[in-house]
């Protein structure tokens, strides 16, 4: 392991962000905290995590796909992308690492999605151990464990110094080529990881259960306790876009006057025009669009994915959703439902 | 309070006065409480919950529940009755199939700093209920408030200030329409930013300015029906402090048509609805912006 003292983590910073862009999660100044370009002067959040999530990186918001120019009976087609450059993201939590994962199995599977092959390329995953989980993490329920994040390194911060490891051949390359000094001396860092385990083991959703809905899928979907766990759901997309694995987008052209930018963004299964076909849609009622969000991360998802659930944990969703309606909730209902 | 609340909830329903309970519901902590509707007394005494996390204002939803058949009883704090009376007005509510009991309110915490009062509470403008059928606890008074402090500061701003702060609040928005959905004054059924057929439908910031129209066009819809309920502020996932865009207008209207206040009363034609021979001419605007 790789072994620096906290005093000189600006210093690595520098060094990584005299090569490519470096995105560290820092204070937002309004009590959270989000990813950040790092430069002078931009300090490491102590915060457990960011409030929106990594999924940016990859899968940003908004992104033009292609423009067209009009002229006369010609159209032009041109192709807007520009090239990623390289990037390394330093201080993504376990449980968002693991959502990478998720968006790889439906972004990079035939058909291969481009643009998010290209980003995943170009990035650089440095993962960050927690050490201080909170009330709303619940990683654990889905086998994450957040003393061991994947990534292509990973950090552990013990006492005070940065420990880092790397765990891919990227990650590798990165880090010897930054001159940091090796270690043998890793107690701290087990001391830290046996500390967090304890804290883990105690978080008031610890004993939170992923049942095995994909069998009873029918029973889960016919439930009658939908009706109640949806009724006051505004239909919002504050869940779908905080949540680090819903990856549903809508394509829409933007007239600009003078042609057309044909962009992506990301859609909520719970808006009105979402999967909105000539016929109409296919959820009609707030009930089936909400049940929908539920069906995808707990029940079609592992369908289709060997058991791994479309759901991290990272607890944004219980924080942010206006009716503290949350998966966490809608679990506990579906599991008494289909046992 | 939370006690007598579900005994007399439980009675409501009983003697089948009303058929429904509008409340919040317990969540997982004590402060994830989500607005509920009960039918059963089993249910209201197992879940039913009253504490200083319930700052979700449920008139809104009397907008559908009170569509339904039978009578819903809702219960509301001092600033939901604004709502509540704002939606009459409208015709957005049926009164008759609305039982409303006002519940006394100290002030509502903030979920992401459970210590403090929420903004909105911290600058409290009544602790009086402007409507119910009965009170459990008690109905204050219309308060002195200092909610326009921060209006005033933005105010003082020179205008190149004051766009680099709405730029930079309003930047963060990822249009998630969280304000609109739980907006009492938002009661379209289709609402422009929704409708393909608008030109002006748009799921995310399409160009760097979106997002900043979307929030004025919002104000400028809801000026002078917006009671000031804070809650657009309370649910926005970034923290952005739209309520202040509502007490701008809110100001405005206090300074060029007299005190107002939107819900107090539900027969009064609002200043922005109605026509005086002493309104203010449209050149106050550009007096305004000179100075």
């Amino acid at each position: 392991m790789y072994k620096l003292n906290l005093s000189e983590i600006n210093a690595f910073f520098a060094k990584i962000a005299q090569n490519e862009k470096l995105y560290i999660p820092a204070d937002n100044g309004k009590g959270g905290a989000r990813y950040t370009e790092w430069a002078e002067g931009v300090e490491l959040s102590n915060a457990c995590n960011t409030e929106r999530s990594a999924k940016d990186f990859f899968f940003p918001q908004t992104e033009n796909l292609v423009d067209f120019k009009v002229n006369g009976k010609k159209i032009e087609v041109i192709d807007s992308r520009e090239e990623c450059e390289d990037f390394v993201v330093f201080g993504v939590r376990a449980c968002d690492v693991k959502s990478f994962e998720i968006l790889d199995s439906v972004y990079l599977t035939d058909p291969i999605d481009s643009y998010y092959k290209n980003r995943r390329e170009h990035g650089t995953v440095i993962s960050l151990a927690c050490s201080a989980p909170e009330e709303t993490c619940f990683c654990r329920t889905f086998g994450i464990d957040a003393t061991k994040p994947a990534g292509d390194a990973r950090a552990y911060i013990a006492g005070d110094s940065l420990y880092i490891e790397a765990l891919t051949e990227k990650g590798s390359a990165l880090l010897s080529s930054l001159g940091i000094a090796e270690t043998d001396d890793t107690a701290a860092v087990y001391a830290q990881i046996a500390e967090t385990e304890k804290k883990l083991a105690e978080l008031p959703l610890a004993a939170l259960e992923a049942k095995d809905f994909t069998k009873k899928q029918l029973d889960a979907f016919n439930a009658p306790v939908w009706a109640g766990l949806s009724q006051t759901c505004l239909g919002c997309g504050s869940c779908t876009f905080v949540c680090p694995t819903c990856q549903c987008y809508d394509i829409k052209d933007f007239d600009t006057g003078h042609g057309i930018k044909r962009f992506r963004c990301w859609d909520s299964c719970m808006y009105s025009d979402f999967t909105m076909m000539a016929h109409g849609t296919p959820r009609n009622t707030q009930l089936e669009k909400f049940r929908q969000r539920f069906m995808h991360k707990l029940v079609y998802y592992p369908m289709n994915n060997d058991g791994v659930y479309g759901c991290v944990g990272c607890g944004r969703c219980l924080k942010k959703c206006p009716i503290s309606m949350n998966i966490v909730k809608v679990m506990k209902s579906l599991g008494e439902v289909t046992e | 309070m939370q006690k007598v609340m579900i005994e007399r909830a439980a009675e409501l329903l009983s003697s089948g006065k009303v058929n429904r309970v509008l409340g919040w519901r317990a969540g997982l902590f004590a402060h994830d409480n989500t607005p509920s509707v009960f039918t059963d007394a089993a249910d209201l005494q197992a879940n039913f919950v009253y504490n200083e996390f319930c700052g979700a204002n449920l008139s809104k939803y009397l907008v559908k529940e009170s569509d339904k058949e039978g009578t819903v009883a809702v219960f509301l704090k001092p600033c939901d009755t604004y709502s509540f009376n704002q939606l009459i007005a409208e015709h957005k509510i049926k009164r008759d199939n609305v039982y409303a009991i006002g519940v006394q309110c100290n002030g509502m915490k903030d979920v992401n700093d459970r210590e403090k009062l929420e903004e909105r509470c911290a600058s409290c403008k009544s602790r009086k209920h402007v409507a119910y059928d009965e009170l459990i606890g008690e109905s204050g008074e219309i308060l002195d408030s200092n909610r326009f402090d921060m209006v005033e500061k933005l105010e003082n701003m020179t205008s190149e200030e004051r766009f680099e702060f709405w730029r930079g609040e309003l930047s963060r928005c990822v249009r998630c329409n969280a304000c609109r959905n739980v907006c009492p004054a938002c009661t379209c059924e289709k609402c422009i930013f929704d409708n393909p057929d608008s030109g002006s439908a748009n799921k995310a910031p399409a160009d760097p300015f979106e997002e900043n129209l979307f929030h004025i066009i919002r104000a400028f819809h809801v000026a002078g029906r917006c009671t000031d309920c804070g809650e657009c502020s309370r649910v926005c996932p970034e923290n952005i402090p739209l309520h202040l865009l509502n007490r701008k207008f809110i100001k405005d209207i206090n300074e060029l048509y007299g005190e107002y206040q939107a819900g107090e009363t539900v027969n009064e034609r609002g200043p922005l609805v109605n026509y005086t021979q002493g309104d203010a001419e449209p050149s106050v605007v550009y007096e305004r912006g000179n100075s």
